[in-house]
């Protein structure tokens, strides 16, 4: 039989040179007249080993990596005698402690399934949550959801079950859903994987919120960056559409429902889900004061269910094995598994999905496997552009919403950024307020203004020759802190602060400053 | 602007197109972008008849968003990202090697028209970064030699 192999078409696989290497294989295979059967699946998520090439074998898939299309003909020279010799030969993939201690619900395909086979897609569960949504019927199928305990996945972690209620239990000629894939935090990917890498399972948890809440159309607001998700989704809904899925008769239930992909512009507040309401009706993307919610009056002002990629995609599997089995993943109030992602200067980047609750030291030493420079770990920025960098000390806070609140962080995406110890904070704390001045949407004075003055507070700051100017403007710093804290309408602005306050509070060396300085 | 002018039938029938669909705005933009590679001012007076939007509108809407141009790229457009996984791994020395080798400061184009230099934040390329995109292609894992290859390789089809 024809060997068949497994190479990642992901668009991170491919930035590190997939591409190279699948060419390399097939065109060298047909060079030595060696017939070999090529897939370009999903990414395991285990990025560092990327391009990461499997292979079938008695043991199951065995794995070579990182490759490069120089390996190719060492890699051929092997799989004629005993593949395991080769240096870059990993052993069966499934079998690598990083991804045999890993909880998959939400990402049980990855790196299996070709993402637009529908064929792999329901021969690994697909469409079993819309059967089993179909079955139920809308009333049970909200109830579902809201005894899983699922919670958004977008950052403000809000009970989903409690919004279907409300948008199904709202009377209009038209209700939408719109799917948030604007994914703009550093640190973050898991919504890029997921739409490159399983379609389907999108598709499928919108069908299903869409049939249950009552809502016949769909947006997918997809960033710019991410072209690939883009031309992926956009085949995907095609085929599933073709394949009775998506249209009049979503998989026969009788009920319609139909939904099409839109581009951002590149501008990070359209993540905010007024301003990205704004932006899919053609205009500037500015937040909305709330309320009135969006399950209300949301876009065009009529019901909308809005939510986040991760969110929607854990519908299905929570329809197809049931709101107890969901629930008995997690803690406290953070209930079922999130992706969390491996980012920055760390050695093992990449997505690892486990119930909330593992400490955040786990996620960074055990999975992380520590910094990729070798030096000295500083921090971890956790939850983007908007969350606290968090120091070693902190680094038994377990993973979980309430705990990280407690210790004044966020979640947020689930994206850990880690550094080293060459990584200034003062610079980072000016990067947040430059940030926030760049995408801040304008509508509220401290966040416009206030982020601009804050660049230049720290200029002086940093600039200050003696003690007691220093002092001077980490006064005026925290002041400002607050009052971005206190006097925004989103969080763009509420927490940029989180970034600030927590690099002067743990590193106000940086700052040029004394421990007893930067607490006053 | 009389090669502006030249786009119209094109802008015109895209617009048809599109003006049935609600919020149409962002996705007339993008696709006039792609087709012409900027926004050609002469486009948006069309533009705001076809949706019964003033032009003032229309222009508010593209100057808000980043990716929106209004006058043509250069040849190639690199843009760096400048994220914080990214400054975790070394961006800002990068940045440093760009605006050394190309004489440009992190927003601008070579004097030749050969490179448009822009800042990116996040390409969901963070678990390998640091990361660039360049004429729409990521590239991942970088370092010092890797980003002088891929500019010598825009340099010699210039
Ligand atoms: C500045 C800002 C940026 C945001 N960016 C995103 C984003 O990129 N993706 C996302 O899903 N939610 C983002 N959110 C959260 C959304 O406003 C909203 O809470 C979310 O889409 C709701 O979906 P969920 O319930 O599934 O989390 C952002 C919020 C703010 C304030
Ligand atoms: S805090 Fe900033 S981004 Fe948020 S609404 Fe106010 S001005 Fe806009
Ligand atoms: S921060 Fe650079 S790719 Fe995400």
């Amino acid at each position: 039989m024809m060997p068949r192999f497994y190479l990642p078409c992901d668009s991170l696989a491919r930035a590190v040179g997939a591409d190279e290497v699948a060419t390399a294989l097939l065109s060298q295979a047909q060079e030595r007249n060696l017939p070999l059967d090529l897939q370009r699946t999903s990414a395991r998520g285990l990025y560092w080993l990327e391009p990461l090439l499997e292979m079938d074998s008695p043991q199951g898939r065995i794995g070579f990596g990182p490759l490069t299309a120089a390996d190719v003909p060492s890699l051929l020279d092997a799989l004629q005698g005993d593949p395991s010799t080769h240096p870059l030969a990993l052993g069966p993939v499934e079998q690598l402690p990083y991804l045999k201690t890993q909880q998959r619900l939400l990402f049980a395909r990855a790196g299996i399934t070709r993402p637009l086979s529908l064929e792999d897609y329901r021969a690994h569960g697909g469409f079993d949550g819309l059967t089993q949504a179909i079955a139920l019927g809308g009333e049970q199928t909200a109830t579902v959801v809201f005894d899983s305990g699922l919670r958004g996945r977008g950052g403000a972690a809000f009970p989903a079950g409690i919004k279907w209620r409300t948008v199904r239990g709202t009377q209009a000629s038209q209700k939408y859903i719109v799917c948030n894939a604007d994914e703009g935090d550093s640190g973050t990917f898991a919504d890029r994987m997921l739409m490159e890498g399983d379609p389907f399972l999108l598709i499928e948890g919108m069908a299903i919120a869409g049939l249950t809440v009552g809502a016949s159309y769909g947006y997918i607001y997809v960033r710019s960056e991410y072209p690939q998700a883009v031309a992926t989704l956009r085949e995907a809904l095609d085929i599933a559409r073709a394949a009775g899925y998506l249209g009049a008769n979503v998989g026969g239930s009788g009920l319609a429902f139909d939904m099409e992909v839109r581009v951002g512009a590149g501008a990070y507040i359209c993540g905010e889900e007024t301003a990205l309401l704004d932006s899919l009706e053609g205009k500037r993307g500015i937040v909305r004061a709330k309320p009135p919610i969006p399950a209300l009056q949301g876009l065009f002002g009529l019901p909308t269910l809005v939510h986040n990629v991760l969110t929607l995609a854990s519908v299905p599997l929570i329809l197809a094995k049931g709101a107890q089995f969901y629930r008995d993943y997690g803690m406290g109030r953070s209930l079922g598994t999130m992706p969390f992602q491996l980012a920055g200067n760390v050695r093992h980047g990449g997505l690892v999905e486990r119930a909330f609750g593992l400490t955040l030291k786990e996620l960074v030493e055990d999975y992380g496997g520590g910094t990729a420079s070798g030096r000295p770990l500083k921090a971890a920025q956790v939850g983007g552009p908007l969350g606290a960098w968090v120091p070693p000390e902190q680094f038994d806070t377990p993973l979980d919403y309430e705990a990280f609140a407690a210790i004044g962080a966020m979640l947020g995406h689930g994206g850990v950024v880690v550094a080293d110890d060459s990584l200034d904070m003062a610079r980072m704390a000016r990067f947040a307020l430059q940030f926030c001045a760049e995408e801040s949407c304008g509508k509220c004075t401290p966040c416009r203004i206030g982020s601009t003055r804050g660049v230049e507070v720290i200029d002086r700051l940093l600039a200050a020759p003696e003690q007691r100017g220093r002092e001077a403007q980490v006064i005026i710093l925290k002041d400002l802190c607050d009052t971005l804290q206190y006097g925004s309408l989103c969080a763009l602005g509420g927490m940029t602060s989180y970034p600030v306050a927590s690099a002067l509070k743990y590193f106000p060396a940086d700052f040029g400053l004394q421990p007893s300085e930067a607490d006053q | 602007m009389p090669d502006e002018m030249l786009h119209l039938p094109m802008v015109i029938s895209l617009l048809e197109r599109h003006k049935g669909s609600p919020g149409a705005l962002l996705p007339i933009l993008h696709e006039i972008q792609e087709r012409i590679g900027y926004i050609p001012d002469a486009a948006v007076p069309e533009i705001a008849h076809a949706l019964n939007q003033s032009q003032a509108e229309v222009r508010g809407v593209i100057s808000f968003y980043h990716d929106f141009r209004t006058a043509p790229p250069a040849r190639h457009i690199l843009r760096l990202c400048r994220a914080e996984s990214c400054q975790s791994r070394g961006a800002e020395q990068l940045a440093a090697q760009l605006r050394e080798r190309l004489q440009l400061d992190d927003h601008g184009s070579s004097a030749d028209g050969n490179i448009s230099l822009r800042p990116v934040y996040c390409l969901g390329a963070c678990a390998c970064s640091p990361a660039l995109e360049l004429d729409g292609q990521v590239h991942a894992r970088l370092s010092a030699e890797r980003l002088d290859a891929l500019l010598d390789a825009c340099q010699e089809d210039a």
